[in-house]
């Protein structure tokens, strides 16, 4: 089974679908190798590097797609600059071809493969569970796409990442706000941190905050508590009530940061405008954006897709070919997204497309000529969030645990009763219960707020310690033992005292004995 | 001595016992906090009896120095494993203390109220005996299950919360016996049955709660004590028992909130009990068995792991307690940590049968405080450990209570302990916890099961670690 390997036409784009360590191993897996001439030049990997690991050169463009029986690409067909042709229409009668394909927009690509009675497999098709990961190539571009990210902003960002104390002066730190803590979110996060950078992000779904802050970035919360988290790990879009909320966050946040990186996207939508031309203008002289959503519109409402403007004296990036600016990282893990791929097919001797397997149901587009996609639904399967991008959401702001006794219907009626019985109290009692009556109520908020305090390491020796003093209950035994002895009340009396004074000698004692084992 | 005199020094002794209890935040300033506890008492003791009020002294002395005696003795006895007894009995004591103290009050004459200060005196000392009632007997039976003299097993009666019902509207009719009486002064059998109730009512509800709820029960029982001491004070109108009450009340009410949190159980679910029964009987069908195996290893294999971490983190249970294993077990600790090794000590919040529990049995086997942290202190740092030891606990490290919505411990926090490289779980058998779940943990791929009893173990991985 001939694999080949046409050069990428697209203009800029730099990588290449398979390299030449990919290559050796996809002849292990039994396949024969076909790439054409200067495939991976733009990506460093040169034709002799593609023979040394065994490949056979095509020099002729419509002979290395008619050669294959599947053909390996990055970018979807489209019409060839040289030729004059879509690439569609190369590819032979009966042929495969693997690549990304984005077959919602790309209609017309499909119907051409479907004219040829090709098969065609879209990886950016295949579904995120976990077993697919390994052929996850949107995640490996998109972690590529947040690094990326950062080293552009860096370069058009006039200022150090890092903070600096030097002899001719200090140097403050840059900050970095990520919207959207996708693969390619957490990706920018890291590689900002790890030039120094502080580094805030934002995203929809509360469940990356423990990845946000794993990366080193500060996790930014909303006071709306709303989950964003919708089918697949993807983001969700957002109630108009929270999307107030954040834009009011971004606008505080935008006067603030130096540099702006925004990842977010919903799935199959334009992708969210989350920051305004009046939040462009709050900016500081010199300030980045970075738009990773660009291809789909832009998260900046000035963004030009694949152009680097300036507006408002902020550079705004609307790069759309990130992962391909790091074309030999991007081909090697693409190459090494589609070997998985291959073998998780069955290789080069059982390859066989089986319409019940997930991935394959999910990714397949064409088969034979007939169009199966989109695949009928399956109800969502909750994934470890590993989205591309995000749309931004809320975290519930916790406000802090503090015991909100009078919150709901409940409380209001309790807090009523409560007042009413005290007013009814206020008429009637006499002045020396009431004056008990406050002395207990204060005592028990000195006490609420004191035992708070106690560490839990001290549990034990607390209760001791409350068992000694609840032995206090002695004065009451004390008051009454004046009678004649032989009366009841002098009987009980004693006998409270004395179990009150076991309480009394017994708790702390065994206290003292207790902290004095405590030892750093 | 004069009356202002008296209540000048009640308040001074009630701020020391205010500063008693705040001396308790840390452990350097807890020893001074507890003769701060000390000082306050003394000035309270003595400024009663020589107070106007005290003219006798035969019978004061004769109670207060055989009272003392016992009390002194007690605490000088009692083991460190035993101390969720001795709480449960000096709960007692204040619960049949403020019973005493209510009824000798009720009896008391001399002084006549009129009107609405009677009905409130009155209403005061009835809730005095009540609360004194419940705690007292509860506290016995809690000491009875803690000592083992009674089954853990929680006892449930058919129509048990119809029962306690019944106890309680009886209760409030012979409250209203005992207070609208119609006569010059009260009647006091009403407090005798009352008595008889609250006496069932403590057995009925300590009896329905399992084992593994002990440190809310004691928590409870704890506040409860602290209730009626301060209803004492109220009938007694005295602001230092009333302030000494409130705070001993709060002190338990928020023991209890932290236990039923650390278990995440409503408070109204657990003194309701049958915790471990009710939902206890399902795990055979509700909760699938876990699959993987169980790989056993010997003392001199969990040696080797250790000698080779450099990150050990030491889970303890009640089982630790039990086996007495905690002083083998900081040999093993000063052994790894003189090697380098970073060992600490992982403490749930409902580890043992007391709230701190496992704190005052590490201490006691001379563990330094500062290498025994709290759950969210060190939940974060498995992910970077080597070890982790596992003694004698099973449901704090349940990894069912975080994935499996169908654990009757769900929800409940757990130390996550299967975050480490290895784990190594130290049990005498494939016993379920207290709450009966079978635990996915002793199945998970880089768990190993010691199976043996605690100490003895320990002891074998002390010897292989010399060797």
């Amino acid at each position: 089974m001939k694999l080949a390997v046409p050069k990428e036409c697209r203009p800029g784009e730099r990588r290449v679908a398979v390299t030449p360590e990919n290559v050796s191993r996809l002849i292990k897996m039994g396949f024969a190798v076909a790439v054409e001439h200067d495939a991976g030049a733009a990506a460093s990997f040169g034709d002799n590097d593609y023979v040394a690991a065994g490949a056979e050169i095509v020099a002729d463009t419509r002979a290395i797609w008619q050669t294959g029986d599947i053909l390996l690409k990055v970018q979807p067909p489209s019409v060839h600059p040289a030729l004059n042709v879509h690439e569609a229409d190369l590819i032979r009668e009966g042929g495969t071809l693997i690549s990304f394909l984005y077959p919602g927009k790309n209609k017309d690509i499909v119907d051409k493969l479907a004219a040829r009675k090709a098969t065609a497999i879209a990886v950016d098709q295949i579904p995120r569970i976990t077993r697919a990961q390994k052929m996850d190539a949107l995640s490996s571009m998109a972690n590529i796409a947040g690094y990326r990210a950062v080293v552009e902003a860096a370069s058009f960002y006039g200022r150090f990442f890092t903070g600096q104390m030097t002899a001719a002066g200090r140097v403050p730190p840059a900050k970095i706000l990520v919207i959207g803590a996708g693969v390619a979110g957490l990706a920018a996060i890291g590689a900002a941190r790890g030039m120094g950078a502080i580094v805030r992000a934002f995203d929809t779904r509360p469940t990356v905050k423990e990845q946000v802050k794993s990366m080193g970035a500060e996790f930014i919360e909303l006071n709306v508590v709303e989950d964003g988290e919708g089918a697949g790990g993807y983001a969700k879009e957002m109630s108009p009530a929270f999307i107030k909320a954040e834009m009011a966050m971004f606008a505080a946040q935008a006067k603030d940061v130096d540099i702006i990186i925004t990842t977010a996207l919903i799935p199959n939508r334009p992708a969210p405008i989350l920051i305004t031309e009046e939040m462009v203008k709050s900016m500081k002289n010199g300030s980045v954006i970075v738009d990773l959503a660009a291809e789909n519109g832009g998260n900046c409402a000035l963004t030009e897709p694949g152009q680097v403007v300036e507006r408002h004296g902020v550079h705004i990036l609307g790069y759309t070919d990130l992962p391909s600016r790091l074309a030999p990282t991007a081909s090697l893990l693409f190459g090494n997204n589609l070997t998985h791929l291959l073998a998780d097919l069955g290789g080069a001797s059982h390859f066989h497309l089986d319409l019940a397997d997930e991935v394959v149901r999910g990714a397949l587009v064409v088969r034979n000529g007939e169009v199966i996609w989109p695949p009928p639904a399956r109800p969502p399967i909750a994934l470890p969030p590993k989205p591309l991008v995000s749309a931004p959401k809320a975290v519930p702001a916790a406000p802090v645990a503090t015991a909100k006794p009078f919150s709901g219907v409940g409380g209001w009626i309790f807090s009523m009763v409560a007042a009413a019985a005290l007013i009814g109290l206020g008429l009637v009692a006499p002045p020396a219960f009431l004056s008990h009556l406050t002395v207990f109520a204060l005592a028990c908020i000195v006490g609420w707020q004191v035992v708070w305090n106690v560490t839990p390491a001290l549990h034990t020796p607390l209760m001791s310690v409350t068992n000694a003093i609840s032995g206090i209950i002695v004065i009451g035994g004390m008051l009454q033992v004046s009678g004649p002895p032989t009366s009841t009340i002098v009987i009980l009396g004693a006998a409270a005292i004395l179990l009150a004074t076991i309480n009394i000698a017994g708790g702390f004692l065994v206290t003292q004995r207790m902290l004095k084992m405590f030892r750093r | 001595m004069p009356e202002t005199l008296v209540t000048i020094a009640y308040l001074a002794a009630g701020l020391l016992f205010i500063f008693s209890l705040g001396g308790l935040s840390a452990q350097e300033s807890a020893p001074r906090g507890n003769v701060f506890g000390m000082l306050g008492m003394a000035t309270a003791v003595l400024v009663t009896a020589f107070g106007p009020r005290v003219e006798s002294y035969t019978v004061l002395t004769g109670a207060l120095v055989i009272g003392g005696a016992i009390g002194a003795l007690l605490a000088s006895r009692v083991g460190m494993t035993s101390m969720p007894q001795l709480v449960a009995a000096l709960h007692s004591f204040v619960g049949l203390a403020a019973v005493l103290v209510g009824i000798a009050t009720a009896m008391d004459h001399s002084k006549a109220l009129y009107g609405v200060e009677a009905r409130i005196h009155e209403t005061e000392i009835f809730i005095g005996v009540f609360v004194g009632a419940v705690t007292f007997t509860g506290s016995v039976i809690a000491f009875g299950k803690l000592q083992g003299l009674i089954g853990s097993k929680p006892l449930l009666m058919p129509g048990r919360h119809l029962m306690n019902l019944i106890a309680v509207l009886g209760c409030v009719y012979l409250g209203y016996l005992f207070v609208f009486h119609g006569e010059y002064f009260a009647p006091v059998w009403p407090l005798y049955v009352v008595t008889a109730v609250a006496f069932l009512l403590g057995i009925h509800l300590v009896m329905a709660i399992g084992g593994a709820d002990m440190p809310v029960v004691v928590s409870m029982l704890n506040s409860y004590s602290g209730w009626a001491a301060a209803a004492a004070g109220f009938m007694l109108e005295n602001d230092l028992l009333i302030i000494t009450g409130a705070l001993v009340g709060s002190s338990g009410a928020i023991l209890s909130y932290i236990m039923c949190h650390a278990m995440n159980r409503s408070f109204l679910s657990v003194i309701l009990g049958g915790f471990g029964a009710d939902e206890g009987a399902a795990p055979g069908g509700a909760s699938a068995q876990p699959a993987g195996e169980v790989k056993a290893v010997t003392a001199e294999e969990t040696a080797d792991l250790l000698r080779d971490a450099k990150s050990v983190v030491i889970v303890p249970g009640y089982g630790m307690a039990v086996a007495q294993a905690q002083y083998p077990l900081y040999e093993v600790t000063k052994l790894l940590r003189d090697k380098g090794a970073n060992v600490r000590f992982a403490i749930h919040p409902v580890a043992g049968r007391l709230p701190g529990h496992m704190n005052v049995l590490l201490a006691e086997a001379k563990v330094p405080y500062d290498i025994v942290l709290e759950m969210e202190e060190i939940n974060n740092d498995f992910k970077e450990t080597d070890v982790v030891i596992v003694i004698g606990a099973n449901d704090i490290v349940n990894p069912g209570a975080l994935d499996d919505p169908s654990s009757p411990i769900y929800g409940m926090p757990i130390l996550e302990v299967w975050k480490a490289k290895t784990c190594v779980v130290m049990k005498r058998g494939m016993a379920s916890g207290y709450a009966g779940v079978d635990n996915p943990l002793f199945y998970k791929e880089n768990t190993r099961m010691l199976f043996g009893d605690a100490k003895k173990m320990i002891d074998a991985v002390l010897t292989a670690l010399k060797n």
